[in-house]
Protein backbone atom coordinates (compact mmCIF):
# COMPACT_ATOMS: atom_id res chain seq x y z
CA UNK A 1 0.00 0.00 0.00
CA UNK A 2 1.49 3.35 -1.06
CA UNK A 3 1.61 6.31 1.33
CA UNK A 4 -1.13 8.24 -0.49
CA UNK A 5 -3.50 5.30 -0.47
CA UNK A 6 -2.75 4.69 3.21
CA UNK A 7 -3.48 8.34 4.03
CA UNK A 8 -6.84 8.18 2.23
CA UNK A 9 -7.83 4.96 3.95
CA UNK A 10 -6.86 6.35 7.34
CA UNK A 11 -8.90 9.50 6.76
CA UNK A 12 -11.94 7.44 5.72
CA UNK A 13 -11.55 5.20 8.78
CA UNK A 14 -11.33 8.11 11.22
CA UNK A 15 -14.30 9.84 9.54
CA UNK A 16 -16.42 6.71 10.07
CA UNK A 17 -15.29 6.35 13.68
CA UNK A 18 -16.10 10.00 14.40
CA UNK A 19 -19.33 10.00 12.40
CA UNK A 20 -18.29 12.87 10.15
CA UNK A 21 -18.20 13.26 6.39
CA UNK A 22 -15.01 11.83 4.83
CA UNK A 23 -14.18 15.20 3.30
CA UNK A 24 -13.89 16.65 6.80
CA UNK A 25 -10.86 14.55 7.71
CA UNK A 26 -7.42 15.36 6.30
CA UNK A 27 -4.25 13.29 6.78
CA UNK A 28 -0.93 15.02 6.11
CA UNK A 29 2.82 14.54 6.65
CA UNK A 30 2.48 10.75 6.66
CA UNK A 31 5.91 9.16 6.85
CA UNK A 32 7.40 5.88 7.98
CA UNK A 33 9.46 6.02 11.17
CA UNK A 34 12.17 3.65 12.32
CA UNK A 35 10.70 0.41 13.57
CA UNK A 36 11.44 -3.25 13.90
CA UNK A 37 10.54 -6.07 11.56
CA UNK A 38 7.57 -7.08 13.70
CA UNK A 39 5.72 -3.78 13.40
CA UNK A 40 5.45 -0.61 11.40
CA UNK A 41 5.39 2.87 12.88
CA UNK A 42 4.20 5.88 10.90
CA UNK A 43 4.00 9.52 11.89
CA UNK A 44 1.12 11.67 10.64
CA UNK A 45 -0.93 14.77 11.29
CA UNK A 46 -4.70 14.61 11.26
CA UNK A 47 -7.23 17.40 10.98
CA UNK A 48 -10.94 16.94 11.65
CA UNK A 49 -13.30 19.75 10.68
CA UNK A 50 -15.93 19.92 13.39
CA UNK A 51 -18.89 22.20 13.97
CA UNK A 52 -16.97 24.37 16.42
CA UNK A 53 -13.73 24.46 14.43
CA UNK A 54 -10.84 22.28 13.32
CA UNK A 55 -9.29 19.70 15.63
CA UNK A 56 -5.61 19.00 14.91
CA UNK A 57 -3.91 15.88 16.18
CA UNK A 58 -0.26 14.80 15.98
CA UNK A 59 -0.45 11.01 15.72
CA UNK A 60 1.50 7.78 15.41
CA UNK A 61 0.14 4.82 13.48
CA UNK A 62 1.21 1.43 14.78
CA UNK A 63 0.50 -1.35 12.33
CA UNK A 64 1.46 -4.99 11.84
CA UNK A 65 3.32 -5.49 8.57
CA UNK A 66 0.61 -6.68 6.15
CA UNK A 67 0.74 -10.44 5.69
CA UNK A 68 2.65 -11.09 8.91
CA UNK A 69 0.61 -12.31 11.82
CA UNK A 70 1.21 -13.10 15.43
CA UNK A 71 4.93 -12.55 16.01
CA UNK A 72 4.79 -8.99 17.28
CA UNK A 73 2.09 -9.34 19.88
CA UNK A 74 -1.59 -8.64 19.69
CA UNK A 75 -2.47 -5.14 18.48
CA UNK A 76 -5.95 -5.17 20.05
CA UNK A 77 -4.52 -6.16 23.43
CA UNK A 78 -1.79 -3.53 23.13
CA UNK A 79 -4.48 -0.92 22.43
CA UNK A 80 -6.40 -2.03 25.54
CA UNK A 81 -3.27 -2.05 27.69
CA UNK A 82 -2.29 1.46 26.58
CA UNK A 83 -5.81 2.69 27.35
CA UNK A 84 -5.72 1.09 30.81
CA UNK A 85 -2.21 2.43 31.47
CA UNK A 86 -3.22 5.96 30.44
CA UNK A 87 -6.24 5.79 32.74
CA UNK A 88 -3.98 4.55 35.54
CA UNK A 89 -1.68 7.58 35.32
CA UNK A 90 1.19 5.83 33.51
CA UNK A 91 2.96 8.17 31.05
CA UNK A 92 1.95 6.57 27.73
CA UNK A 93 0.65 7.96 24.45
CA UNK A 94 -3.11 8.37 24.51
CA UNK A 95 -4.71 5.88 22.09
CA UNK A 96 -7.43 7.24 19.80
CA UNK A 97 -8.73 4.64 17.37
CA UNK A 98 -7.84 1.11 16.28
CA UNK A 99 -9.13 -1.90 14.42
CA UNK A 100 -8.30 -5.53 13.81
CA UNK A 101 -10.24 -5.50 10.53
CA UNK A 102 -7.56 -6.36 7.96
CA UNK A 103 -9.72 -5.05 5.11
CA UNK A 104 -9.08 -1.48 6.31
CA UNK A 105 -5.27 -1.17 6.13
CA UNK A 106 -4.21 -4.74 5.37
CA UNK A 107 -3.46 -5.66 9.01
CA UNK A 108 -4.43 -4.73 12.58
CA UNK A 109 -3.45 -1.19 13.62
CA UNK A 110 -4.14 1.63 16.00
CA UNK A 111 -3.61 5.38 16.14
CA UNK A 112 -2.14 7.09 19.19
CA UNK A 113 -0.94 10.50 20.28
CA UNK A 114 2.55 11.48 19.07
CA UNK A 115 4.71 12.54 22.02
CA UNK A 116 7.86 14.50 21.25
CA UNK A 117 11.03 13.19 22.81
CA UNK A 118 14.28 11.33 22.38
CA UNK A 119 14.50 7.53 22.52
CA UNK A 120 18.18 6.70 21.96
CA UNK A 121 19.65 5.28 25.21
CA UNK A 122 23.17 6.37 24.28
CA UNK A 123 22.09 10.01 24.08
CA UNK A 124 20.36 9.73 27.46
CA UNK A 125 23.44 8.16 29.01
CA UNK A 126 26.09 10.43 27.45
CA UNK A 127 24.68 13.85 26.43
CA UNK A 128 25.24 16.69 28.86
CA UNK A 129 21.77 18.14 28.09
CA UNK A 130 20.16 15.08 29.71
CA UNK A 131 22.30 15.18 32.88
CA UNK A 132 19.43 16.48 34.99
CA UNK A 133 16.93 13.98 33.55
CA UNK A 134 19.42 11.18 34.21
CA UNK A 135 19.97 12.16 37.82
CA UNK A 136 16.37 11.54 38.83
CA UNK A 137 15.46 8.86 36.35
CA UNK A 138 16.09 5.66 38.33
CA UNK A 139 13.65 6.77 41.04
CA UNK A 140 11.25 8.08 38.39
CA UNK A 141 11.31 4.76 36.53
CA UNK A 142 10.64 2.97 39.83
CA UNK A 143 7.65 5.20 40.59
CA UNK A 144 6.20 4.73 37.08
CA UNK A 145 6.63 0.98 37.40
CA UNK A 146 4.65 1.09 40.66
CA UNK A 147 1.74 2.60 38.72
CA UNK A 148 2.02 -0.02 35.98
CA UNK A 149 1.94 -2.80 38.58
CA UNK A 150 -1.09 -1.23 40.25
CA UNK A 151 -3.29 -1.64 37.15
CA UNK A 152 -6.25 -3.92 37.76
CA UNK A 153 -5.65 -7.28 36.03
CA UNK A 154 -9.41 -7.92 35.98
CA UNK A 155 -10.15 -4.82 33.88
CA UNK A 156 -11.91 -5.56 30.59
CA UNK A 157 -9.08 -3.89 28.64
CA UNK A 158 -6.61 -6.42 30.05
CA UNK A 159 -8.61 -9.56 29.25
CA UNK A 160 -6.56 -11.97 27.16
CA UNK A 161 -3.27 -11.10 28.82
CA UNK A 162 -0.75 -13.95 28.78
CA UNK A 163 -0.30 -15.40 32.27
CA UNK A 164 2.08 -17.97 33.76
CA UNK A 165 0.68 -21.38 34.73
CA UNK A 166 -1.07 -21.33 38.11
CA UNK A 167 0.81 -24.35 39.51
CA UNK A 168 4.27 -22.77 39.40
CA UNK A 169 5.82 -19.43 40.29
CA UNK A 170 6.17 -17.07 37.32
CA UNK A 171 9.94 -17.16 37.93
CA UNK A 172 10.12 -20.92 37.58
CA UNK A 173 7.82 -20.93 34.55
CA UNK A 174 9.97 -18.29 32.84
CA UNK A 175 13.23 -20.20 33.45
CA UNK A 176 11.64 -23.36 32.06
CA UNK A 177 10.35 -21.51 29.01
CA UNK A 178 13.75 -19.99 28.20
CA UNK A 179 15.56 -23.30 28.88
CA UNK A 180 13.27 -25.08 26.42
CA UNK A 181 13.95 -22.37 23.83
CA UNK A 182 17.71 -22.68 24.25
CA UNK A 183 17.58 -26.48 23.92
CA UNK A 184 15.49 -26.18 20.78
CA UNK A 185 17.44 -23.44 19.04
CA UNK A 186 21.08 -23.39 20.15
CA UNK A 187 23.43 -24.56 17.41
CA UNK A 188 26.02 -25.82 19.93
CA UNK A 189 26.27 -26.87 23.61
CA UNK A 190 26.33 -23.99 26.12
CA UNK A 191 27.63 -25.31 29.47
CA UNK A 192 27.36 -21.84 31.04
CA UNK A 193 23.65 -21.69 30.21
CA UNK A 194 23.08 -25.20 31.61
CA UNK A 195 24.80 -24.12 34.81
CA UNK A 196 22.81 -20.89 34.90
CA UNK A 197 19.53 -22.80 34.47
CA UNK A 198 20.24 -24.83 37.62
CA UNK A 199 21.34 -21.74 39.55
CA UNK A 200 18.17 -19.92 38.55
CA UNK A 201 15.83 -22.83 39.29
CA UNK A 202 17.32 -23.12 42.80
CA UNK A 203 16.62 -19.45 43.42
CA UNK A 204 13.30 -18.95 41.61
CA UNK A 205 11.29 -16.79 44.03
CA UNK A 206 7.62 -17.07 44.89
CA UNK A 207 5.99 -13.82 43.82
CA UNK A 208 4.90 -11.44 46.58
CA UNK A 209 1.97 -10.64 44.28
CA UNK A 210 0.89 -11.18 40.69
CA UNK A 211 0.50 -8.04 38.61
CA UNK A 212 0.59 -6.70 35.10
CA UNK A 213 4.21 -6.89 33.86
CA UNK A 214 5.38 -4.54 31.09
CA UNK A 215 7.74 -7.24 29.84
CA UNK A 216 10.32 -4.99 28.15
CA UNK A 217 10.95 -2.24 30.69
CA UNK A 218 14.35 -0.74 29.84
CA UNK A 219 15.76 2.66 28.86
CA UNK A 220 15.54 1.76 25.15
CA UNK A 221 11.76 1.84 25.50
CA UNK A 222 11.63 5.16 27.34
CA UNK A 223 10.83 8.40 25.53
CA UNK A 224 12.58 11.22 27.39
CA UNK A 225 13.54 14.87 27.24
CA UNK A 226 15.60 17.21 29.42
CA UNK A 227 12.99 17.01 32.19
CA UNK A 228 12.86 13.22 32.38
CA UNK A 229 10.50 10.46 31.25
CA UNK A 230 7.84 11.50 28.70
CA UNK A 231 6.41 8.08 27.89
CA UNK A 232 6.89 4.35 28.31
CA UNK A 233 6.74 2.64 24.91
CA UNK A 234 6.64 -0.84 23.38
CA UNK A 235 4.02 -2.74 25.32
CA UNK A 236 3.92 -5.72 23.00
CA UNK A 237 5.41 -8.15 25.56
CA UNK A 238 3.01 -7.19 28.35
CA UNK A 239 1.78 -10.12 30.48
CA UNK A 240 0.70 -11.11 33.97
CA UNK A 241 3.43 -12.28 36.33
CA UNK A 242 5.92 -11.35 39.04
CA UNK A 243 6.33 -7.54 39.17
CA UNK A 244 10.02 -7.87 40.06
CA UNK A 245 10.63 -9.17 36.54
CA UNK A 246 10.36 -5.57 35.26
CA UNK A 247 12.81 -4.23 37.87
CA UNK A 248 15.31 -7.01 37.14
CA UNK A 249 15.11 -6.52 33.37
CA UNK A 250 15.78 -2.78 33.77
CA UNK A 251 18.95 -3.67 35.72
CA UNK A 252 20.18 -6.31 33.25
CA UNK A 253 23.72 -5.44 32.21
CA UNK A 254 23.08 -5.19 28.47
CA UNK A 255 20.67 -2.29 29.05
CA UNK A 256 23.32 -0.22 30.84
CA UNK A 257 25.14 0.41 27.56
CA UNK A 258 28.51 0.38 29.28
CA UNK A 259 27.50 2.68 32.13
CA UNK A 260 28.64 1.59 35.63
CA UNK A 261 25.17 2.40 37.00
CA UNK A 262 23.07 -0.80 37.24
CA UNK A 263 19.54 0.62 36.93
CA UNK A 264 19.27 1.20 33.19
CA UNK A 265 22.65 2.93 33.18
CA UNK A 266 21.09 5.96 34.92
CA UNK A 267 21.04 5.13 38.62
CA UNK A 268 21.65 2.70 41.45
CA UNK A 269 19.47 -0.23 42.44
CA UNK A 270 18.80 1.57 45.72
CA UNK A 271 17.41 4.63 43.90
CA UNK A 272 15.21 2.45 41.69
CA UNK A 273 13.93 0.38 44.61
CA UNK A 274 13.34 3.45 46.80
CA UNK A 275 11.30 5.09 44.02
CA UNK A 276 9.32 1.89 43.54
CA UNK A 277 8.70 1.21 47.22
CA UNK A 278 7.64 4.77 47.97
CA UNK A 279 5.13 4.82 45.13
CA UNK A 280 3.79 1.28 45.52
CA UNK A 281 3.91 0.74 49.24
CA UNK A 282 5.27 -2.73 48.47
CA UNK A 283 8.69 -3.81 49.70
CA UNK A 284 11.17 -5.26 47.22
CA UNK A 285 12.86 -8.56 48.13
CA UNK A 286 16.46 -7.86 47.08
CA UNK A 287 17.34 -11.55 46.65
CA UNK A 288 14.37 -11.95 44.31
CA UNK A 289 15.47 -8.83 42.44
CA UNK A 290 18.94 -10.38 42.06
CA UNK A 291 17.31 -13.51 40.60
CA UNK A 292 15.37 -11.45 38.04
CA UNK A 293 18.47 -9.44 37.11
CA UNK A 294 20.40 -12.66 36.42
CA UNK A 295 17.39 -14.08 34.60
CA UNK A 296 17.51 -11.02 32.30
CA UNK A 297 20.90 -12.10 30.95
CA UNK A 298 19.68 -15.70 30.66
CA UNK A 299 16.70 -14.54 28.60
CA UNK A 300 18.96 -12.32 26.52
CA UNK A 301 21.14 -15.33 25.66
CA UNK A 302 18.03 -16.89 24.14
CA UNK A 303 17.31 -13.67 22.23
CA UNK A 304 20.76 -13.79 20.63
CA UNK A 305 20.51 -17.52 19.93
CA UNK A 306 17.05 -17.08 18.39
CA UNK A 307 18.12 -14.21 16.18
CA UNK A 308 21.22 -15.92 14.86
CA UNK A 309 19.07 -19.04 14.25
CA UNK A 310 16.88 -16.98 11.92
CA UNK A 311 20.04 -16.32 9.90
CA UNK A 312 21.40 -19.89 10.15
CA UNK A 313 18.11 -21.32 8.89
CA UNK A 314 18.29 -18.99 5.90
CA UNK A 315 15.04 -17.22 6.76
CA UNK A 316 16.61 -13.75 6.81
CA UNK A 317 20.07 -13.31 5.32
CA UNK A 318 20.95 -10.27 7.39
CA UNK A 319 24.51 -9.50 8.47
CA UNK A 320 23.10 -8.02 11.67
CA UNK A 321 21.24 -11.21 12.65
CA UNK A 322 24.35 -13.23 11.78
CA UNK A 323 26.53 -11.07 14.03
CA UNK A 324 24.16 -11.41 17.01
CA UNK A 325 25.13 -15.06 17.40
CA UNK A 326 28.50 -13.81 18.62
CA UNK A 327 26.86 -11.74 21.36
CA UNK A 328 25.53 -14.77 23.26
CA UNK A 329 28.91 -14.82 24.98
CA UNK A 330 28.22 -11.39 26.52
CA UNK A 331 25.18 -12.78 28.33
CA UNK A 332 27.20 -15.85 29.40
CA UNK A 333 29.97 -13.59 30.72
CA UNK A 334 27.43 -11.78 32.89
CA UNK A 335 25.83 -15.04 34.09
CA UNK A 336 29.26 -16.27 35.17
CA UNK A 337 29.52 -13.22 37.47
CA UNK A 338 26.37 -14.45 39.24
CA UNK A 339 27.58 -18.07 39.25
CA UNK A 340 30.90 -17.05 40.82
CA UNK A 341 29.02 -15.00 43.41
CA UNK A 342 30.43 -11.68 42.18
CA UNK A 343 27.18 -10.07 41.08
CA UNK B 1 50.86 -21.77 1.26
CA UNK B 2 49.17 -18.76 -0.25
CA UNK B 3 50.94 -15.60 -1.28
CA UNK B 4 50.68 -12.31 0.51
CA UNK B 5 48.58 -10.42 1.30
CA UNK B 6 47.75 -12.86 4.09
CA UNK B 7 44.14 -13.52 5.06
CA UNK B 8 44.54 -11.01 7.90
CA UNK B 9 45.89 -8.36 5.52
CA UNK B 10 43.03 -8.94 3.07
CA UNK B 11 40.43 -8.66 5.83
CA UNK B 12 42.09 -5.46 6.94
CA UNK B 13 41.65 -4.08 3.41
CA UNK B 14 37.95 -5.03 3.40
CA UNK B 15 37.40 -3.54 6.84
CA UNK B 16 39.04 -0.24 5.79
CA UNK B 17 36.98 -0.12 2.62
CA UNK B 18 33.76 -0.62 4.60
CA UNK B 19 34.60 1.93 7.30
CA UNK B 20 36.24 4.58 5.12
CA UNK B 21 34.32 4.37 1.84
CA UNK B 22 31.05 2.50 2.30
CA UNK B 23 29.78 3.74 5.67
CA UNK B 24 30.22 7.49 4.89
CA UNK B 25 28.48 7.04 1.52
CA UNK B 26 25.34 5.52 3.02
CA UNK B 27 22.67 6.52 5.48
CA UNK B 28 19.82 4.91 7.41
CA UNK B 29 19.65 1.13 7.78
CA UNK B 30 22.23 0.51 5.01
CA UNK B 31 24.80 2.64 6.85
CA UNK B 32 24.09 0.74 10.06
CA UNK B 33 24.46 -2.60 8.32
CA UNK B 34 27.73 -1.53 6.71
CA UNK B 35 29.10 -0.75 10.17
CA UNK B 36 27.90 -4.12 11.43
CA UNK B 37 29.64 -5.73 8.44
CA UNK B 38 32.91 -3.93 9.27
CA UNK B 39 32.58 -5.17 12.84
CA UNK B 40 32.00 -8.72 11.60
CA UNK B 41 35.21 -8.48 9.54
CA UNK B 42 37.10 -7.46 12.69
CA UNK B 43 35.61 -10.43 14.58
CA UNK B 44 36.78 -12.82 11.87
CA UNK B 45 40.25 -11.24 11.85
CA UNK B 46 40.57 -11.64 15.62
CA UNK B 47 39.31 -15.22 15.40
CA UNK B 48 41.93 -16.11 12.79
CA UNK B 49 44.65 -14.54 14.93
CA UNK B 50 43.69 -16.27 18.18
CA UNK B 51 41.86 -19.50 17.34
CA UNK B 52 44.85 -21.82 17.62
CA UNK B 53 45.69 -20.60 21.13
CA UNK B 54 42.06 -20.53 22.24
CA UNK B 55 41.24 -24.04 20.98
CA UNK B 56 44.35 -25.46 22.65
CA UNK B 57 43.42 -23.81 25.94
CA UNK B 58 39.80 -25.04 25.77
CA UNK B 59 40.97 -28.58 24.89
CA UNK B 60 43.36 -28.65 27.84
CA UNK B 61 40.72 -27.35 30.25
CA UNK B 62 38.21 -29.94 29.06
CA UNK B 63 40.82 -32.70 29.39
CA UNK B 64 41.31 -31.90 33.07
CA UNK B 65 37.59 -31.59 33.80
CA UNK B 66 36.63 -34.80 32.02
CA UNK B 67 39.57 -36.82 33.34
CA UNK B 68 41.06 -37.27 29.88
CA UNK B 69 44.49 -35.80 30.52
CA UNK B 70 47.22 -37.17 28.32
CA UNK B 71 44.86 -37.81 25.43
CA UNK B 72 46.52 -36.03 22.49
CA UNK B 73 44.43 -33.46 20.62
CA UNK B 74 43.27 -34.61 17.18
CA UNK B 75 45.28 -33.48 14.13
CA UNK B 76 43.93 -30.57 12.16
CA UNK B 77 41.81 -27.66 13.25
CA UNK B 78 38.48 -29.00 11.93
CA UNK B 79 38.94 -32.28 13.84
CA UNK B 80 39.93 -30.36 16.96
CA UNK B 81 36.80 -28.20 16.75
CA UNK B 82 34.64 -31.35 16.37
CA UNK B 83 36.26 -32.98 19.41
CA UNK B 84 35.81 -29.86 21.53
CA UNK B 85 32.16 -29.74 20.51
CA UNK B 86 31.71 -33.40 21.58
CA UNK B 87 33.48 -32.73 24.88
CA UNK B 88 31.28 -29.70 25.54
CA UNK B 89 28.23 -31.91 24.94
CA UNK B 90 29.62 -34.28 27.57
CA UNK B 91 30.26 -31.35 29.92
CA UNK B 92 26.69 -30.10 29.46
CA UNK B 93 25.33 -33.60 30.18
CA UNK B 94 27.28 -33.80 33.42
CA UNK B 95 26.10 -30.33 34.47
CA UNK B 96 22.47 -31.30 33.78
CA UNK B 97 23.02 -34.49 35.81
CA UNK B 98 23.91 -32.32 38.82
CA UNK B 99 27.67 -33.09 38.91
CA UNK B 100 28.49 -29.38 39.13
CA UNK B 101 25.97 -28.42 41.80
CA UNK B 102 28.70 -28.19 44.44
CA UNK B 103 32.20 -29.28 45.36
CA UNK B 104 35.66 -28.99 43.82
CA UNK B 105 34.52 -30.00 40.35
CA UNK B 106 32.19 -26.98 40.30
CA UNK B 107 35.08 -24.71 41.28
CA UNK B 108 37.28 -26.15 38.53
CA UNK B 109 34.42 -25.95 36.03
CA UNK B 110 33.74 -22.27 36.81
CA UNK B 111 37.45 -21.47 36.38
CA UNK B 112 37.52 -23.28 33.02
CA UNK B 113 34.30 -21.65 31.75
CA UNK B 114 35.50 -18.23 32.88
CA UNK B 115 38.70 -18.67 30.84
CA UNK B 116 36.83 -19.93 27.79
CA UNK B 117 34.23 -17.16 27.88
CA UNK B 118 36.97 -14.54 28.34
CA UNK B 119 38.70 -15.90 25.22
CA UNK B 120 35.45 -15.84 23.23
CA UNK B 121 34.72 -12.33 24.48
CA UNK B 122 38.13 -11.16 23.26
CA UNK B 123 37.15 -12.32 19.77
CA UNK B 124 33.56 -11.06 19.82
CA UNK B 125 33.99 -7.72 21.46
CA UNK B 126 36.70 -5.20 21.98
CA UNK B 127 34.29 -2.90 20.15
CA UNK B 128 30.66 -3.94 20.30
CA UNK B 129 28.45 -3.64 17.23
CA UNK B 130 27.11 -0.13 16.87
CA UNK B 131 23.64 0.53 18.22
CA UNK B 132 20.88 2.28 16.31
CA UNK B 133 17.32 3.11 17.13
CA UNK B 134 15.86 0.70 14.61
CA UNK B 135 18.16 -2.10 15.49
CA UNK B 136 18.49 -3.15 19.06
CA UNK B 137 18.31 -6.69 20.26
CA UNK B 138 14.67 -7.12 21.07
CA UNK B 139 13.32 -9.78 23.35
CA UNK B 140 10.30 -10.11 21.06
CA UNK B 141 11.66 -13.21 19.38
CA UNK B 142 12.33 -14.99 22.63
CA UNK B 143 8.76 -14.98 23.75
Amino acid sequence: MKGEDLAQRLAAFVAREEGVDAARVQVSNLRRMAGGASREIWSLDLEIEREGGAERLALVLRRDPPGRVGDGGDRALEFGVLRAAFAGGVPVPRVHWGSCDASLLGSPFFLMERIEGEALPRRLLRDERYAKARAGMAAELGAILARIHALDLRAADLAGLAAPPADRSPARAEVERVAAGIRELAAEPHPVLDLAERWLLQRAPEPARRTLVHGDYRVGNVLFDERGVRAILDWELVHAGDPLEDLGWLCTRAWRFGSPLPAGGVGTRDELVAGYEAASGCGVDREALRFWEAFGSYKLALVFITQSRVYLDGRVRSVELASLGRRTVEAEDELLRFLRGEA
Amino acid sequence: MNDRPTAAELLDAVERFLEESVVPALDGPARFHARVAANVVRIVAREIATEETHLAREWDGLSVLLGAEGEPPPDGRAALRESILARNEELARRIRAGDADSGVWRTALLAHLSRTIADKLDVAQPRKPPQAAHSEAKPSDAR
